[in-house]
């Protein structure tokens, strides 16, 4: 098939829009009769209810209690565990009680509902919780090989909550409609939301999502909107009216998901030779008060726990556990950074502890074709870790610079990284992820439930069509994700809406093509009226997967990166000035070069805000820190440009080869900055690193 | 009261204490200015008060009192950063264009701006999309653009050239 | 906005006269920039509802020389304080704090005048004035009074301005030497001072060192100026700095980074200006 639109850098869809500020995002959107929604939240940690007072003239407003529901109140996720409102007790701060609804924003937020509670004592750290959300074993070989080791070289590793910072806030409105409820909103999966919806409202009052402009997600719109969302519809239920709500920003940092924080132990036997004998991992994430996506994220983290290395005996056990924290949900990377920012500074210090060349143990290491995984998977022809990490380690001149820098304030550390793609094991079986082409009058039409949330969904999905077609990439339109209009593509997550989804329309374009003969669709349309083709999504069949034992192929593919961070400490105030940062990934192809660097540079920066300064400051299980003035990210003047490497190695399995990208740049900035500074002697083991943990490392010989 | 509104008079009705942004998002329905923190931090509500950037999140509507207002509305689709926006995919999610598109025209008096400048320029604007390097490919390739376009005057192009 | 807009009260006077006695006639909050004030009106825990817009005084704006006194206007601009070519040559280290205060947004509104009264300890202009001994010009409708920005503060967020007052400018004699200025923020741009400090050396043993966000107010070190005067060690001094600060633990920084780091910024200013 002729191929004009894939590989290049074509116009965003949506670019007009968004550069003109016509873009329509929730906030942007008004219904005639709308009211504004609030939300009355928990002020403790943990407690029982014991009264609710209303200090305000309720005329003019709705409120709405977890009495109002007329389904379950239980949010309908992994587990049916957590409430939509408090019904008796709180469990965190910031958990919902009870809604109000007016239509004029000043009335709303001028009442007073006064919450007595009887405060018991909150379970805040989590190595003290034995109440646990999930607990993976992954057995491979035998770790009691670590008697046989030369070494073994011990660690604890430490990550801090990270807060997603979209820049739009979670906003939503609800319309009741046809005799049911209509969610608009900014929202990254509308499929899930709508499950929810379902579950809530009953089956007497039928739910349809439609996705508003997302100003960013990274893993925060994925499961938290179904929160909001339900919400909103029981206060349009109960009034008969539209309802906005739009979180503010202490509101929404105070209230919604963050990155799990994480505790990672680490036992490493090696050779002298460097050869690794075997490797003990010990994952624990904060789950936080509900169970949210904890299992999953804790899954993705430990299979990815043994970072990309060929080890025959690895046993890594996670667990993610109960605390009296707001939950914590999905955040690009899904475990995988906590766990490599972990064995990342690990290996940096097992090679140290053999008096090895970081880059030579890496290198003796490396996972390559044929090897298997800690879960047994072997590995096919693409696996890039070698490649990334001689081209980051030629393009950054690291050796040379690795010993000029001695001695000075400056300093080069490197990580080695690798990203599934797609959801685990058999979870894309089960998902029976559809795609949707229809022919139009002028071209065709993607009807599909990805979302856009900046990442390219729409541009990336209709260059895949048009050539895979053979139409004009302009000639094809995407749609809106509307739940009563297209089908259920599975979440926009995971790194898997290019690979999964776009491998499903690239499938239907050929079906169309063959069904269009030598028609132009608007030709077909024009004889023969509208056609429709939808596919199933199909993984590739020799993946096996035991959910029970943790063994086998966990992902289709994996995303390779190598990063290399050459930095500068200021030897009187300790802050990290970022020098040269490279990223050298492999991820297939690029469907969209430009949109692919956006997405390594993103989340590269992502990483490095998450590495230097992006510190949860929690106090009495709740953030204290919750303005953007106070939780730090990344401003220009933080990073340097990034330098990217686009490695290429196309996937068999992916359309046009592509594979998964979105969250495999968080991966690798972390630890490689860690390193970095370990080159300068500061032995960091926890995250962020901030000028005042620096302060206060002790600082050894460098050698 | 009255100011001006991309060019238009207008006059607002608003408690003269009502943000600046609300005045304009919500009574004269230009949404392309955004709220992304209330608390001037993040630059999303950036717009130009008699050519100068500022949030209107912090902004009285009393203090733009007889004074030029320029919103994102205000460029009408048709400035050449604002395609370069496009084309250098300076936009991601989208939610801080408006903000950042009008905090760089600041750099328009910057014949040949600096990286450093434009970061500068840029630096009370978040991205949490691009990492930002888009967005300075955008506006130095609109800089050289302008300095080298057929509207450069002669005597400065050719001063600038030797 | 937690705050409803319709709950406030703004008058906007003309003149110095009519804003001095809207001041003695009923309380009121004076507003210039704002930027402070929208984001307590935002995040609703600001109790002021009444406030008076001195955004109208043109003549709070100027910056000119008076004799061998630079006086700015309390109304000046951080972009205004970068772009005047008074304050570049008299006091580029105000310059470099002008820059150094929020992005370029809150730089065309925020003033001077606003960052002395708001009064948080880490305002970043005000080392640079504690250090030059600038004066605070204060009028109110019973007339005019110079308090030395070293005794202006009483406490945290307390000063010795009445109500009825107004800052109307600032005036900074001539400063001779060498000036010094570093801010050490949260990072690299909009960041509130986790440390900050403003240095002069005026001769091989002079010096004058202020340092905020370390103590309730802006900290102007005498003691470890006097030990320089004397001719004492460096590291005298920096024991005699650490003594007269009392940084806290908070959401930014802790007491020990602050402790250490002004010491080292005292060692660095010492070296670089000998």
């Amino acid at each position: 098939m002729p191929v004009t639109a894939v590989g290049q850098s074509v116009s965003r869809k949506d670019g007009i829009g968004k550069a003109t500020g016509a873009a329509k995002y929730a906030d942007d959107l008004t219904w005639p009769g709308m009211l504004h929604g609030r939300t009355i939240r928990s002020t403790v940690p943990r407690g029982r209810i014991r009264a609710v007072l209303f200090d305000f003239d309720t005329t003019g407003f709705t409120i709405v209690d977890h009495a109002d529901v007329p389904g379950s109140n239980m949010v309908d996720l992994i587990e049916r565990d957590q409430p939509l409102l408090a019904v008796h007790e709180v469990r965190h701060v910031g958990e919902p009680i009870l809604l109000l609804a007016h239509e004029d924003k000043e009335v709303l937020h001028a009442a007073r509902v006064l919450v007595e509670y009887e405060e018991l004592p909150p379970l805040l750290d989590p190595e003290g919780s034995e109440q646990t959300f999930k607990t993976i074993t992954i057995d491979k070989g035998d770790a009691a090989a670590m008697a046989g080791a030369d070494l073994v070289v011990e660690g604890t590793y430490q990550t801090g909550h990270q807060e997603h910072i979209y820049i739009e806030p979670n906003g939503v409105i609800a319309v009741p409609e046809d005799g049911g409820i209509t969610v608009h909103g900014s929202i990254q999966c509308p499929f899930y939301a709508l499950k929810a919806l379902k579950a809530l409202l009953g089956p007497d009052i039928p739910a349809r999502v439609v996705q508003t402009e997302t100003g960013g997600g990274f893993g925060g719109k994925e499961e938290f909107p179904s929160i909001p969302a339900g919400h909103a519809a029981l206060l349009a239920h109960k009034s008969g009216r539209p309802v906005k709500i739009i979180y503010d920003r202490v509101e929404d940092m105070v209230s919604t998901t963050k990155r799990h924080p994480s505790i990672v132990r680490h036992r490493t036997g090696v050779k002298r030779d460097g050869t690794l004998v075997a490797m003990e991992v010990e994952v624990i994430l904060d789950g936080g008060a509900y169970v949210t996506l904890s299992p999953v994220v804790l899954s993705r983290g430990c299979i990815h726990a043994a970072g990309p290395y060929r080890c025959d005996n690895i046993r890594i056990e996670g667990r993610a556990v109960f605390t009296n924290t707001p939950p914590n949900g999905a955040f690009r990377g899904f475990g995988a950074p906590q766990t490599e920012f972990a064995v990342e500074v690990q290996m940096e210090r097992v090679a140290e502890a053999l008096g090895m060349d970081p880059v030579e143990f890496r290198r003796k290491n490396a996972l390559r074709a044929g090897d298997t995984t800690a879960t047994g998977q072997v590995l096919r022809e693409d696996c890039s870790a070698l490649a990334v990490l001689d081209e980051a380690v030629r393009r950054t001149e690291f050796a040379r610079k690795r010993t000029e820098y001695e001695g000075t304030d400056r300093a080069i550390g490197l990580s080695l990284f690798y990203h599934g793609a797609g959801f685990t094991g058999s979870g894309e079986r089960y998902l029976k992820s559809r795609a949707r082409l229809e022919v139009t009058p002028t071209g065709v039409r993607i009807a599909t439930g990805s979302t856009e949330i900046g990442q390219g969904t729409r541009t990336m999905h209709a260059q895949i069509v048009a050539d895979a077609l053979g139409v004009p990439y302009e000639s094809v339109e995407v749609a809106q994700p509307d739940t009563k209009h297209v089908v259920d593509s599975g979440p926009t997550v995971a790194s898997r809406t290019c690979m999964v989804v776009g491998k499903i329309l690239e499938e239907c374009a050929v079906e169309m093509r063959s069904e269009l003969g030598k028609l132009s669709p608007a030709e077909y349309f024009a004889k023969h009226g509208a056609m429709t083709v939808e596919r199933m999504y199909e993984p590739p069949d020799w993946i096996r997967w035991d959910d029970a034992t943790y063994r086998g192929d966990a992902y289709a593919t994996y995303g390779w990166g190598c990063d290399v961070v050459e930095l500068e400490v200021d030897p009187d105030t300790f802050d990290v000035r970022l020098l040269e940062v490279t990223a050298v990934q492999e991820f297939g192809r690029p469907i969209h070069p430009a949109l692919a660097r956006g997405q390594i540079e993103g989340g590269t920066v992502q990483g490095l805000g998450y590495a230097l300064l992006e510190r949860v400051v929690m106090r009495n299980g709740a953030m204290a820190n919750a303005q953007l003035t106070n939780y730090t990210i990344p401003t220009t003047l933080d990073v340097p440009e990034i330098d990217v490497v686009m490695l290429e190695n196309p996937y068999p399995g992916g359309p046009f080869g592509a594979k998964g990208l979105g969250e495999l740049p968080m991966d690798g900035p972390a630890p490689a900055v860690v390193n970095a500074l370990r080159h300068l002697g500061h032995d960091i083991r926890a995250i962020p690193a901030t000028p005042e943990m620096i302060a206060a490392s002790p600082v050894a010989a460098r050698t | 009261m009255r100011f001006t509104l991309n060019g238009l008079p207008v006059e607002t009705n608003a408690h003269p204490m009502a943000r600046l942004l609300d005045v304009l998002r919500e009574e004269q329905r230009l949404t392309g200015t955004k709220e992304g923190c209330g608390e001037g931090e993040c630059g999303a509500c950036t717009v130009l008060v008699d050519g100068q950037s500022v949030c209107s999140c912090l902004v009285p509507v009393a203090q733009v009192e007889g004074a030029r207002v320029t919103t994102i509305e205000g460029l009408h689709g048709t400035h050449p950063l604002q395609k370069l926006f496009m084309d250098e995919v300076g936009a991601q999610c989208g939610i801080c264009t408006p903000g950042m598109v009008l905090a760089a025209l600041a750099l328009e008096d910057n014949p040949v701006p600096t990286l450093d400048d434009v970061r500068t320029a840029l630096a009370g604007n978040l991205c949490r999309c691009t990492g930002y390097s888009a967005i300075y490919r955008a506006v130095l390739k609109w800089r050289a653009e302008a300095d080298s376009g057929p509207h450069a005057a002669p005597e400065q192009a050719s001063a600038r050239h030797k | 906005m937690r705050i409803a807009t319709s709950s406030l009260d703004l008058r906007r006077p003309a003149t110095l006269e009519s804003a001095l006695q809207a001041l003695r006639d009923d309380a009121r909050t004076p507003i210039a920039g704002a930027t402070d004030l929208y984001v307590t009106l935002n995040f609703g825990t600001l109790e002021a509802r009444r406030f008076l817009d001195l955004s109208r005084l043109a003549e709070l704006r100027g910056i000119t020389e008076r004799g061998d006194t630079l006086v700015i206007g309390a109304l000046a601009s951080f972009t205004a304080l970068q772009r005047s070519p008074l304050v570049v040559k008299r006091l580029p280290m105000l310059v470099e704090a002008a820059r150094l205060v929020g992005g370029v947004q809150i730089q065309n509104r925020a003033t001077l005048g606003g960052n002395i009264a708001n009064a948080s300890p880490a305002g970043d202009s005000l080392p640079v004035l504690a250090a030059v001994d600038a004066a605070i010009v204060l009028r109110s409708v019973d007339g005019e009074r110079r308090v030395p920005m070293t005794e202006f503060y009483t406490g945290y967020r307390a000063s010795v301005m009445r109500p009825d007052e107004l800052i109307t400018a600032v005036e900074v004699p001539r400063v001779e030497g060498h000036q010094w200025f570093r801010k050490v923020g949260t990072r690299a741009a909009l960041a509130i001072s986790k440390v900050v400090v403003a240095g002069v050396r005026d001769g091989p043993r002079a010096a004058r060192f202020a340092i905020g966000s370390v103590a309730p107010t802006v900290v102007r070190a005498r003691k470890a100026e006097g030990v320089l005067a004397k001719g004492g060690k460096i590291e005298e001094a920096v024991r005699a700095l650490q003594a007269e600060i009392t940084p806290i633990d908070d959401l930014r920084s802790t007491a020990e980074y602050r402790t250490a780091v002004a010491g080292n910024l005292l060692r660095r200013f010492w070296a670089e200006t000998a």
